[in-house]
């Protein structure tokens, strides 16, 4: 019984997932439409509300091409190797005090090593194609991944360092009190790095080089098609959600209220339930993600790599000792609690 | 007493021993794949499998930390790099076959040394329960990762200290090996001084009045 339970939970999350990332690439389309004085998708549905049913219909119906001299079994296995891990991290996040599948202790550790291996998707998939553009993407992507995995891993030892935990859940109660006692601003500079090395893991612009239409034409997904195309697209969306609710988590303090701490306002809104705040803070990440495609243009490959290993790893070295201090002799206001 | 519970506990398998039996498998079968594999790619994945099975071995130790480390330093970083290389490398797999007959017996020859070496270190009378005991099952609010961080910092300081500073040396000279400036027909670029420059510096806006002011039409 609590076995199909269990499943249950498992499978209505994913769905919620995939429905989440079937309308956040609706967002994305009108949102960038807007920035660009467009209306974007209005015609399937009221306001174009039903556009990504009907995009979902048009990928299933079509062909899956298997181009001639490709490894067939790694073509195929490819998209299921970049999703699954996309999937699979979700299991420890929790949406509220207590609502989580796996109340994992090592929850932070177990995030970055799930985010860390859906690199391989994208890797096999430009090997399996056996074409020039689809191999340069995943090369490109290899290298990139690789190298903001580092900063984004330091970025998650300052919070594990102001926490003093690697549970998820422990880590949005550490951050208790008001919204200046969130993560957010003792970490400041992680915070940014984490949510642009985000951005970079996730291939999305400005660090899409990966893709890059205007160079590679597709990059690693340019043979396929159809429902493997889709897959990888829901792979994408899906980190993209993953990175925007773990931002919040970690630094802009999960479910707890914005107002908490403020007299007579936090009484006003506490009817409201945790997971409501959590996924507005995520929608403002998710947001800045469409925000940022909508307005810088692609960075140069060597300056990507630059941004990643002279800039990003030397800053969080640096705040990871700030931290270490603050940490050590109970800085007041955020560590003094204990 | 202690018999009974003995042949029970053989009997029926628990759900813990068939998870074990059935990741040891793909393990094994995986790191024989890893040697026998034409194909070097496929020889890459199948030892990020045998790494991913021996991650979740580690799991059922209660060793999570050690674990999820593995997967994510060797899975996540050192078999990307691994792949990178070999998915690069331009292979004649029936040139590399050529040599099979040739090199065969002195392949045999290590493969009886290895074989003999890990009997030795490996064999039944070091291990089993009256050797080394069974593992403790730890209570739910233990920490793996706690516990080897308080080891590491305490007990192990300096082999811990010791370690780091013999990979840092050895990264600072793989970087020495392979670092060379060109400075033949090759341009640099300051990213420094890039963000220091300003509109100034590159466009002039000139006014001048139009050459054929009575001409406009």
């Amino acid at each position: 019984m609590k076995l199909l339970l269990q499943l249950a939970a498992i499978v209505g999350l994913s769905v919620a997932i995939a429905l989440s990332v079937a309308f956040l690439t609706l967002a994305e389309r009108k949102v960038i439409g807007y920035m660009q004085a467009r209306i974007g998708p209005n015609r399937v549905g009221p306001r174009g509300l039903f556009q990504p049913f009907a995009d979902l219909l048009k990928l299933v119906m079509k062909e899956i091409i298997i181009p001639s001299g490709a490894n067939r079994g790694l073509f195929i296995i490819a998209p299921i190797l970049a999703l699954a891990p996309a999937l699979a991290a979700w299991a420890v996040i929790p949406f509220d005090d207590g609502l989580v599948l796996a109340d994992v202790n090592a929850g932070l550790l177990y995030i970055l090593a799930m985010t860390s291996i859906g690199v391989y998707g994208i890797i096999i998939a430009g090997w399996a194609s056996n074409s020039k553009y689809a191999f340069l993407g995943a090369l490109r992507s290899a290298a990139q991944i690789v190298s903001y995995e580092i900063a984004m891993g330091f970025a998650l030892v300052g919070v594990l360092i102001a926490a003093g935990s690697m549970n998820l859940g422990d880590i949005v109660r550490a951050q208790e009190g008001s919204v200046m006692h969130w993560f957010w601003l003792p970490l400041l500079p992680l915070f940014l790095i984490y949510f642009i090395s985000g951005v970079a893991e996730t291939n999305r612009a400005p660090f899409d080089v990966a893709e890059g239409e205007s160079e590679i034409v597709a990059g690693f997904h340019v043979e396929y098609s159809g429902m493997a195309f889709a897959l990888f697209f829901l792979a994408e969306y899906a980190s993209m959600i993953l990175i925007s609710i773990l931002a919040a988590l970690m630094f802009l303090g999960g479910w707890l209220s914005p107002f908490q701490g403020i007299p007579f306002v936090q009484d006003w809104f506490a009817w409201v339930p945790g997971i409501v705040w959590l996924l507005a803070k995520t929608s403002f990440f998710l947001f800045l993600f469409l925000w940022f495609r909508a307005t810088f243009p692609r960075y140069r490959y060597d300056q990507i790599m630059r941004l990643g290993w002279k800039v990003f790893i030397p800053i969080t070295i640096v705040w990871l000792l700030a931290v270490g201090l603050a940490v050590i002799y109970e800085l007041p206001w955020w560590f003094d609690h204990e | 007493m202690h018999g009974y519970m003995h042949v029970t506990n053989n009997r029926i398998m628990s759900a813990e021993q068939i998870i074990f039996y059935i990741f040891a498998s793909i393990l094994t079968l995986s790191a024989l794949g890893v040697i026998t594999a034409r194909n070097p790619v496929h020889a890459v994945l199948l030892l990020v499998l045998a790494f991913f099975t021996s991650a979740a071995l580690w799991l059922l130790l209660e060793a999570e930390f050690l674990a999820i480390t593995l997967v994510l330093v060797y899975v996540g970083a050192v078999m990307v790099l691994f792949l990178f290389v070999v998915m690069m490398l331009d292979i004649n797999i029936t040139r590399m076959r050529e040599g099979f007959a040739r090199y065969l017996p002195l392949g045999m020859l290590v493969a009886l040394v290895i074989a003999f070496e890990m009997a030795l270190v490996l064999g039944p009378q070091h291990f089993g329960l009256e050797r080394v005991p069974a593992p403790m099952r730890h209570t739910a609010g233990y920490s793996n990762t706690a516990e080897l961080g308080s080891v590491l910092y305490t007990v192990y300081l300096y082999p811990f200290e010791i370690a780091a500073a013999i990979l840092l040396v050895a990264i600072v000279a793989a970087i020495a090996l392979t670092l060379r400036k060109r400075t033949q027909n090759t341009r640099y670029q300051n990213p420094g001084e890039q963000v220091l420059v300003r509109r100034e510096d590159r466009v002039r806006i000139v006014k001048m009045l139009s050459e054929q002011e009575g001409k406009r039409s």
